[in-house]
C-alpha cells in the first residue's frame, strides 16, 4: 500500500482496485462496493426522501470530529429533519494527489462508525483523484435516502408555537474557526457533530401531530433558519436570549472576534417548532437523549414583527436578527 | 451579574424622565454595536440620543490609505495580510476583496503574528500587513515588529494606518459642530492609555464623561452614570470599568507601542488632518515600514459621491439621515466604510435597526 494518494489511485486500474478492495471495502464492508454500476436497493412503498451534500472542511480533523463524521451526519440529519428515517447513503471521494492514506483510513473508519451508530448502510461510492494543488486534501459527497414510516405532513406554524433546540449553539463553527486559526488552546472548544435521527425519531414518534417544522441549523446558524421560516409570513420568530444555551468558551471566542453565535454553524443541532401545548413534554423527551441533554425552549412564534426573526435580550430590549449577507468576518478591535 | 440586579438596572434606565433631548456620544465602535446587540438602545428613555463617534478604525481610515496598499500590491506584489474587516472596504477605485478576485495575493489573518508566521515559513516572498487600528491593537502590532526584528524576518513589513483616539476626540470638541452633552469613553482603549488620558474632556471642555465596559450591565451603568453627571451639572470624568481600566493605563503596552511607533499627523475620514493623531513606524524600524520599503504613487484619491460617512463620523448625522443608507449602500455593496466594518455605525443600524 502506498503511503500517499497517487494519480493511479483514480485511474480505474489495479491501483484503484487495490485502494477500493484493501481500504474502502475493508472498512465499509462488502456490501458498500458493487461490481455493478449501481446499488440495487429494497425500499418500502410510498414516498422517500433523497438528499445530497458535499463536504469541504479545513482542517479535515478538528476537535470533536472530522470530515468523514461530518459527511455521514450531515446527510443523515438532512433526512431526519424531514421526518424520514435514513437508511442508505453513498460516499464519493475526491482525493488530492499526495493525500496521506493513513488519514484517509481514519476518515473512512470514522464514517463507518457514524453510519453504524446512525443505522444507515453505505451502499455505493466513487473515488476520484485530482492533481496536487487542484483540491484541498479530500472532498466527500454523500447522498442519502430516507423512508417515511408515516405520511410526511407539514402542519402550519401559528403564533404561540414554541421554538426548541437540542443544546448549545455555535460549537462546531467556533471549534473549526479556532482550530483553523490557532485561537484557543485545543480542547476548549469542540464540534457538536452528531447524527440526530434517533433523537428526532423519539420526538416524532411521541408527538406526531405537534411538530410543525424541523431544520438543522448548519451554515448560517439558528438565526438563518428562523429567517427562512418567517420570510414573507404573517408571523415572526422571537428568541429569548437568556434561554439560549451557549457554552462559555464559545461566547468567549465569539466575543473576541465580534461574531454572533446565533449565526455560527452547528452540526449536531435541530431547531424544532412545535405547538405550545406539547412543547414542555417534547423538551422532556429531548432531554432524555444523549444528544439533547441541554435542550431548551428558546423562543416562540408571535406577530410583533411579521416576517422577521428577532431576539429579546436579557434586559427586555429587542433587536432584529437579519439574514447575513455572507460569512461573518472577525473584527479589528 | 445577577439577573435580578441587571433587570433592576434596566428598569432604572427605562423609567428615567429626561428634560427634552439629551445627546451623548459613544466614541468606540464596539460600543456602537453593543448598544444595539444587548438591547440597551431599545430601552433608552425618551429623549436620549446616542451619537456615534469616530471610534471605528476601519471607518476613519481615509481612502488614500487603501489606495496606497492596493497600489503596492499591484506594483511590488507582496502577499497582503489583513484582518477580515478591511476586505470589503471601498478604496477610491477598488477594494482588497475586488483585487483578490483579480488575483492579488490577499490573506485574512486573525492576528499580526499569523502574518509573521507565514512570512517566516515563506522567506522567498514579501508579506505586508495592513495595520489599521487604535491603541487597542497598535501595541500588539508593535510587539509583532519587535518579534520579527528579533527573529531576523526581513520579508515582513506593515503599512501603518494606526491612530490615536485622544486627538480625534479633541478635534471633535474643538470643531464645536455638535451639541454633545457627554461622552461614553472606550473601555479597551482606556485600558491601554489609562482613564486619566480623558481628564481634559471634563477639565478643559466642561463635558462629563464616563469610561464604560462592554457587558450589558456595563453599558447601562455607564449611561446611568453619565446622565447623572449631566443632570447634576457635574463636569467630571468617571471610570465605571475599573475592573479593567486603571487611571494610569497599561504602561508596558504604551512603552511597546511607542518603541516602534511615533506620533505623526494623520488624515481621518470625514474629520480631516488631525495633528499628532497617527502612528508612524520609527526610523529604527524603517526596514519594516511598507510605506518606505515599497515606494508607489497611488492614484489621486476620490470620495464616493453622496457618501456621508464623513458627517456621520463627526457626529453630525445618524445613518438613517444618509440617502444612500440601505439603498445604494448595503453591507453587500458598501459605498462607505461605515457600512463595512462590524464596528461601523451604518453596519450596526443596518443589522439591528428596526427601520
Amino acid at each position: 500500500m502506498n503511503k500517499k494518494i497517487l494519480p493511479g489511485h483514480g485511474s480505474g486500474g489495479k491501483m484503484m482496485n487495490d485502494l477500493i478492495e484493501n481500504t474502502i471495502r475493508r472498512i465499509f464492508g462488502g456490501s458498500s462496493v458493487q461490481i455493478d454500476d449501481s446499488a440495487v436497493l429494497k425500499l418500502p412503498h410510498g414516498r422517500i426522501a433523497f438528499t445530497t451534500d458535499t463536504f469541504t472542511v479545513t482542517p479535515i480533523f478538528f476537535p470533536g470530529g472530522d470530515i468523514g463524521r461530518l459527511a455521514v451526519n450531515g446527510t443523515v440529519n438532512d433526512l431526519a429533519v424531514m421526518g424520514a428515517a435514513p437508511v442508505y447513503i453513498s460516499c464519493a471521494l475526491v482525493l488530492e494527489e499526495g493525500f496521506d492514506t493513513g488519514d484517509l483510513e481514519k476518515i473512512l473508519l470514522s464514517m463507518k462508525s457514524e453510519a453504524d451508530s446512525a443505522g444507515v448502510s453505505i451502499v455505493t461510492g466513487d473515488t476520484k483523484v485530482v492533481p496536487h494543488g487542484r483540491g484541498d486534501k479530500i472532498y466527500i459527497n454523500t447522498s442519502g435516502i430516507g423512508v417515511f414510516e408515516r405520511d410526511p405532513e407539514r402542519r402550519d406554524i401559528v403564533p404561540g408555537d414554541r421554538i426548541l433546540i437540542n443544546g448549545t449553539i455555535g460549537d462546531h463553527g467556533m471549534a473549526v474557526m479556532s482550530e483553523r486559526n490557532r485561537l484557543a488552546s485545543s480542547g476548549a472548544l469542540k464540534s457538536d457533530c452528531a447524527h440526530l435521527n434517533h433523537l428526532i425519531k423519539k420526538v416524532t414518534d411521541s408527538f406526531p401531530g405537534a411538530i410543525k417544522f424541523m431544520r438543522d441549523p448548519t451554515r448560517g446558524g439558528v438565526a438563518s433558519v428562523l429567517n427562512e421560516i418567517t420570510k414573507g409570513r404573517s408571523f415572526g420568530a422571537r428568541l429569548f436570549e437568556e434561554n439560549i444555551p451557549v457554552r462559555n468558551e464559545v461566547k468567549g471566542v465569539c466575543g473576541m472576534l465580534g461574531i454572533d453565535p446565533l449565526y455560527v454553524a452547528n452540526e449536531g443541532k435541530v431547531v424544532i417548532i412545535a405547538s405550545k401545548d406539547a412543547a414542555e413534554r417534547i423538551l422532556d423527551v429531548m432531554k432524555r437523549d444523549d444528544n439533547g441533554l441541554e435542550s431548551a425552549i428558546i423562543g416562540e412564534i408571535d406577530e410583533e414583527f411579521p416576517g422577521k426573526a428577532y431576539i429579546e435580550t436579557e434586559i427586555g430590549g429587542k433587536r432584529l436578527l437579519p439574514l447575513l449577507i455572507e460569512e461573518q468576518l472577525p473584527r479589528i478591535c | 451579574m445577577e439577573k435580578e440586579l441587571l433587570k433592576k438596572l434596566a428598569g432604572r434606565l427605562k423609567s428615567l424622565k429626561l428634560d427634552g433631548e439629551t445627546r451623548i456620544m459613544e466614541v468606540c465602535g464596539t460600543h456602537t454595536t453593543e448598544f444595539f446587540r444587548s438591547g440597551v438602545k431599545d430601552i433608552f428613555p425618551a429623549g436620549l440620543i446616542l451619537i456615534d463617534g469616530p471610534g471605528c478604525p476601519v471607518c476613519v481610515t481615509p481612502n488614500d490609505y487603501l489606495d496606497r496598499a492596493i497600489e503596492i500590491g499591484r506594483v511590488h506584489k507582496p502577499v497582503i495580510a489583513t484582518f477580515g474587516d478591511m476586505m470589503k472596504v471601498p478604496s477610491s477605485y477598488s477594494s482588497l476583496s475586488a483585487e483578490k478576485a483579480e488575483g492579488m495575493d490577499v490573506m485574512v489573518v486573525y492576528s499580526p503574528m499569523d502574518a509573521i508566521r507565514a512570512a517566516g515559513e515563506d522567506p522567498g516572498r514579501e508579506y505586508m500587513f495592513i495595520s489599521v487600528g487604535f491603541e487597542t491593537t497598535a501595541p500588539a502590532e508593535a510587539a509583532t515588529l519587535i518579534e520579527a526584528d528579533k527573529r531576523g524576518i526581513r520579508n515582513f513589513s506593515i503599512l501603518s494606518g494606526n491612530k490615536l483616539t485622544v486627538p480625534a476626540v479633541k478635534a471633535l470638541l474643538d470643531s464645536g459642530e455638535t451639541a454633545i452633552e457627554g461622552f461614553i469613553l472606550p473601555g479597551h482603549v482606556s485600558a491601554v492609555i489609562g482613564s486619566s488620558a480623558w481628564q481634559f474632556i471634563a477639565s478643559d471642555y466642561g463635558k462629563p464623561c464616563v469610561v464604560a465596559g462592554f457587558e450589558t450591565h456595563d453599558l447601562i451603568i455607564g449611561v446611568l452614570a453619565l446622565l447623572e453627571l449631566i443632570s447634576g451639572g457635574k463636569c467630571e470624568l468617571k471610570n465605571e470599568y475599573s475592573r479593567v481600566v486603571r487611571s494610569e493605563g497599561n504602561r508596558h503596552a504604551m512603552d511597546v507601542m511607542f518603541t516602534v511607533f511615533e506620533p505623526c499627523d494623520a488624515e481621518w475620514r470625514g474629520i480631516g488632518m488631525i495633528p499628532g493623531s497617527g502612528l508612524a513606524v520609527r526610523e529604527k524600524y524603517a526596514a519594516f515600514d511598507a510605506g518606505k520599503k515599497f515606494p508607489v504613487t497611488p492614484p489621486e484619491p476620490r470620495e464616493h459621491p453622496g457618501c456621508r460617512c464623513g458627517e456621520l463620523l463627526r457626529g453630525l448625522i445618524i445613518p438613517y439621515d444618509c440617502p444612500l443608507f440601505g439603498k445604494a449602500c448595503t453591507p453587500e455593496r458598501p459605498v462607505g466604510a461605515c457600512m463595512v466594518s462590524s464596528e461601523g455605525p451604518c453596519s450596526a443600524y443596518y443589522k439591528y435597526g428596526r427601520k
